[in-house]
């Protein structure tokens, strides 16, 4: 059994940031993100790791200044929630499309307004198809593992483009958890130094961000759609690599009790966690019934979602965003559009439930499995709304 | 006037860093700056720049203009992807990742990307204390989008968004003073130029470019296009916005004043603004309220001048 640590979750993400050796840090507080840059900004004072810690006035300036460190050369990292992520979203959109393999760690949280500080995932929702590798994670020890795994993507000569690790703030962000801190010699075996691609230096005068023409265009965005689609199997061979050195093996969809099942929960981040515990208890009452973890968000894993849920009855999506007046949640919407070429496609529920820090407790799920197969609850809905 | 420099400029470096074949207006005040600004700098340079005429006149993908490593990234951040450059530079360095090299690190925006919509970046980067030369070429307006206005546009002035009409005769608002709220926050270097004066501009830039932290050179860059000028008429209108008080060329250097081009008597105003299409609707009401602000703005300047001299000695 390896030696395992109880730890904060922020400061275990500050921790393997920091064993991820970072040149270039740049981060605008905000909360729940907070605990990540202190401990960031104290493992620099401190003189334990070797980086420039910058302290911006804004999100929208941490990641251009991201922009800029990459450009030359420098492993950077970022972090933020909510209106942080809504305020650089402008640039977000540009590191993808600039192809620089930054990675940041996107505490989820909801957007204004109403203001509300706790967690659901409408900010993420909101630059869904910002051109970025986007995991959610969901417990402390997969944070940890995915500093790592995530500049082992982004970094890949294959790959070149940033990546963003989603967890759920405060459920996650600032929970206890006990994991295992892998050491420096294993990481070292792991991740290589940066080694960029192309850099702005005078000795080798680049352009980079010259804009395009229409005659131009269509052909850039192509090129970056197909270097997201062809992400997909150097994701899947850093998580191989990373499981053959730790013994932690993960997936782009994770299935528990999935094979028999009739109905399927698909959930994102952490509420993954508490959806297995009512998946658990309606097994014990002899439901068939299941669980799927969408780990990997985009690229959009069709094939390996497909084979887990082809000819089940029923999926019921938590999703965590409203798409005001749209067709249900957004992860939903996804899913029936994944699907809808499938034969034996299954009925997909959207549930939003869990906005704004609001709690979704195992009862609630079990509801909701009650509401779906006795066809009493809406197809698309807003779930636990109080009268 | 010294003469004299009309003829040194022949003496500057052949080399050009942003190749001919660019897009610009004829007679564009701010292509020209740019060309001087990297001469002045030379080939160990990285340079950032924000959205704006200068981009879309370089880099019209795959073509470009820079042989110098240059990035663009969006309108308001030019300083804060400058910042990034120059933090990496250095941590790098020191980590012995890349070998030790002096590169300046660039900034460059014009009058909207500076004065307005990327203020908040450019004061972040200039408190951080980046060490870093930030570059203003200010037209006045935006003029990449079609003549809008700024807060860098002058009292007076015809934008399309600042129209001159029957009831409102123009810009109704003050040129905001860049050059002052960059000096506010106490960094080594702050000039003003324009390619009109080009041995002056080529200095400025070698100070900022030299001083350790934050630089700041803000020029006017004449607008043939925006302004209503024929194309042959750029440097003639640089000279008289300096000669008449209207742009003045000075420096401060670790807060001391310096008026660089000195005006024994200021021509008069309207040698500036008659052959200028944005102001000749101006009443002669409202070019005594230019006027006013000139006199006061000079004065001031004279007086900051009078006092960092005395204060040397």
């Amino acid at each position: 059994m390896k030696k395992r640590v109880g730890l904060e979750v922020s400061y275990a993400a500050a921790e393997a940031v920091k064993r991820c050796n970072v040149d270039v840090i740049a981060a605008y507080p905000i909360t729940p993100q907070t605990h990540i840059v202190e401990r960031l900004s104290e493992f620099v004072a401190n003189g334990e790791l070797d980086a420039a810690f910058v302290p911006v006035e804004s999100e929208h300036s941490a990641m251009s200044l991201c922009i800029g460190s990459q450009a030359v050369g420098a492993r950077s990292f970022t972090c933020t929630s909510s209106q942080g992520l809504a305020l650089m979203s402008e640039i977000v959109y540009i590191t993808a499309s600039l192809r620089l393999p930054l990675v940041m760690m996107l505490v989820n949280r909801s957007l204004s307004g109403p203001l509300s500080i706790w967690n659901d995932h409408s900010d993420v929702m909101a630059v869904r198809d910002c051109g970025w590798i986007q995991l959610f994670v969901r417990n402390g020890q997969e944070v940890f593992d995915h500093a790592f795994i995530s500049y082992k993507i982004a970094e890949d000569h294959g790959v070149l483009l940033p990546v963003m690790i989603n967890f759920d703030g405060f459920i996650l962000s600032h929970m206890f958890e006990p994991m295992e801190l892998v050491e420096p010699a294993v990481i070292e075996r792991y991740l290589p130094p940066y080694n960029p691609k192309y850099v702005l230096h005078p000795d080798q005068p680049l352009t980079m961000g010259a804009f395009a023409m229409p005659a131009v265009f269509t052909e850039a965005k192509k090129a970056q759609d197909e270097a997201l689609r062809q992400s997909y199997p150097h994701i899947l061979r850093a998580w191989q690599d990373w499981g053959d050195l730790t013994g932690r093996y993960y997936d782009p969809v994770e299935g528990f009790w999935t094979e028999d099942a009739e109905t399927i929960f698909v959930a994102l981040g952490s509420f993954g966690e508490t959806a297995g515990e009512a998946v658990k208890a309606l097994r014990e009452r002899g439901e068939q019934v299941g669980l799927l973890n969408l780990r990997l968000w985009r690229p959009f894993p069709f094939e390996a979602f497909a084979r887990v849920v082809e000819g089940v009855r029923n999926l019921i999506v938590l999703d965590r965003a409203v798409s005001y007046g749209g067709p249900g949640g957004p992860v939903a919407g996804e899913i029936r559009s994944a699907l809808y070429n499938l034969e034996n496609r299954p009925q997909v529920y959207s549930f939003v439930s869990g906005l704004g820090g609001r709690d979704v407790t195992v009862q609630d799920y079990m509801a909701m499995f009650t509401g779906a197969i006795s066809g009493e609850a809406p197809r698309d809905g807003i779930f636990g709304v109080r009268g | 006037m010294n003469d004299a420099g009309l003829y040194a400029v022949k003496s500057l470096p052949k080399k050009e860093y942003l190749a001919p074949g660019h897009r610009s207006c004829p007679g564009c005040g701010e292509v020209l700056a740019v060309r001087l600004v990297h001469k002045a700098l030379g080939r160990n340079t990285i340079t950032a720049s924000a959205t704006g005429c200068m981009e879309i006149v370089s880099s019209p993908f795959p073509l470009t203009s820079w042989e110098i490593p240059w990035i663009h990234v969006a309108f308001e951040n030019a300083a804060a992807v400058a910042g990034g450059i120059e933090a990496a530079l250095k941590v790098l360095q020191r980590k012995g990742k890349i070998a030790p090299k002096e590169i300046n690190v660039v900034a460059m925006a014009g009058d909207g990307g500076t004065a307005d919509i990327g203020l908040q970046a450019l004061s972040g980067a200039l408190e951080r204390g980046h060490d870093f030369l930030y570059v203003c070429y200010d037209n006045e307006a935006y003029m990449n989008t079609g003549v809008q206005r700024s807060s860098a546009t002058p009292f007076g002035a015809h934008t399309t968004t600042s129209p001159a009409g029957t009831a409102v005769p123009g810009q109704i608002t003050w040129k905001k003073n860049m050059p002052e709220i960059v000096a506010a926050h106490k960094i080594p270097y702050v000039a003003t130029a324009t390619p009109s004066y080009p041995l002056d501009l080529i200095n400025k830039i070698e100070k900022g470019a030299a001083a350790e932290g934050p630089a700041y050179v803000h020029i006017l860059s004449v607008c043939p296009t925006g302004w209503g000028i024929g194309s042959a008429e750029t440097i003639k209108i640089g000279r008289l916005a300096v000669q008449t008080g209207f742009f003045p060329l000075y420096e401060v250097e670790d807060g001391a004043y310096k008026i660089t081009v000195d005006c024994a008597e200021l021509l008069p105003l309207e040698r500036y603004l008659q052959p200028q299409g944005r102001f000749r609707h101006l009443s002669e009401e409202l070019i005594a309220q230019l006027r006013r602000r000139v006199f006061e703005q000079w004065a001031e300047l004279k007086r900051r001048a009078a006092l960092s001299a005395s204060a040397a000695r």
